[in-house]
């Protein structure tokens, strides 16, 4: 099993998210820079990790989503290539089109940066299948930009396919419905704002995040 | 040619520095002001020399990069 993650201008969880991966695969992942314009064949799962791509310009993840290599990703993804993105990597995603959805300034206009408690809302997903569902899991949350929108219809949409895969147990951003993360309708797909990849080792504080990474590696 | 693009969030979406401004101004004694939109402005010199092919483009801009139409709305000025 191969797992690659790309890594933009101004990315900093990069590393973290090297070093989630290999705990769990017990491989390197690969490190693919912004400018490459493919995704090699071997790779089954892709991160987008977090940090501030292109310092933020325009709006978060806008620039990113232009990258010669997102369009590889997008390509790949909608045939079926796993891909997740946690932090700027949930807006990126959101910025291609491959989750509904946008990311806003958060309601308080505070850069909120601290362990969260999330509820799984939905253990029957390629990403939380190591969770018991409604679980409550602590992983931490540093955004400035993490407030989720969605007009009704699509919220509606997403509550009713189950597709709301974590939610807020005390809303830190503003974000509709208390929507943590999320994945497209075909499952492959999953976004989320909290840091998974800063959960996975005692050091960190705790080690929920391991099960999401179990539950990926598990599922390809 | 110049073009301006105006970019703001569409109605009912929520804008919470919108929001700080208005209560700042009202802080400042301007209580004329009810509400407060923050958006942006972008300017781009194009070397286009027809302006119905410019907007055209600009709209197109618009679309893949400059607004993200889940939140936001557009509006595009030519100058010559």
């Amino acid at each position: 099993m191969q797992t690659a993650v790309i890594v933009f201008p101004a990315s900093n969880c990069d590393r973290d998210a090297a070093m989630a991966l290999e705990k769990v695969t017990g491989k390197a992942p690969k490190m693919i820079w912004h400018r490459d314009s493919e995704i090699p064949s071997d790779v089954d799962f892709v991160c987008i990790p977090g940090g501030f791509s292109y310092g933020d310009y325009l709006r978060s993840g806008a620039m990113a989503s232009c990258s010669p290599i997102v369009a590889d990703l997008v390509e790949k993804a909608n045939k079926g290539l796993a891909v997740a993105g946690f932090c700027n990597g949930f807006q990126i995603l959101t910025e291609t089109g491959l989750l509904p959805g946008a990311l806003m300034r958060n309601k308080n206009l505070k850069f909120v940066c601290r362990p969260e408690r999330l509820v799984v809302n939905n253990a029957n997903t390629r990403y939380t299948s190591q969770y018991e569902a409604k679980s409550i899991v602590t992983y931490p949350v540093a955004h400035h930009d993490g407030s989720y929108f969605a007009d009704d219809a699509v919220l509606n949409k997403l509550e009713k396919e189950g597709r709301i895969v974590f939610r807020y147990a005390d809303n830190p951003n503003g974000s509709l419905r208390d929507i943590a993360g999320i994945v497209n309708e075909a499952g492959n797909v999953f976004g989320m704002m909290p840091h998974p990849e800063r959960a996975v080792d005692e050091l960190h504080g705790g080690t929920d995040g391991l099960g999401l990474f179990k539950s990926i590696i598990e599922s390809i | 040619m110049k073009a301006l693009v105006y970019i703001g969030l569409k109605p009912g979406v929520l804008d919470p520095q919108g929001r700080a401004i208005a209560r700042s101004l009202n802080d400042l004694g301007f209580d004329e002001v009810n509400n407060a939109f923050q958006g942006k402005v972008i300017e781009l010199d194009l070397s286009s020399e027809d302006k119905t092919e410019a907007k055209a483009q600009v709209e197109k801009m618009c679309e893949k990069l400059l607004a993200n139409t889940v939140i936001e709305s557009y509006r595009i000025e030519l100058r010559d």
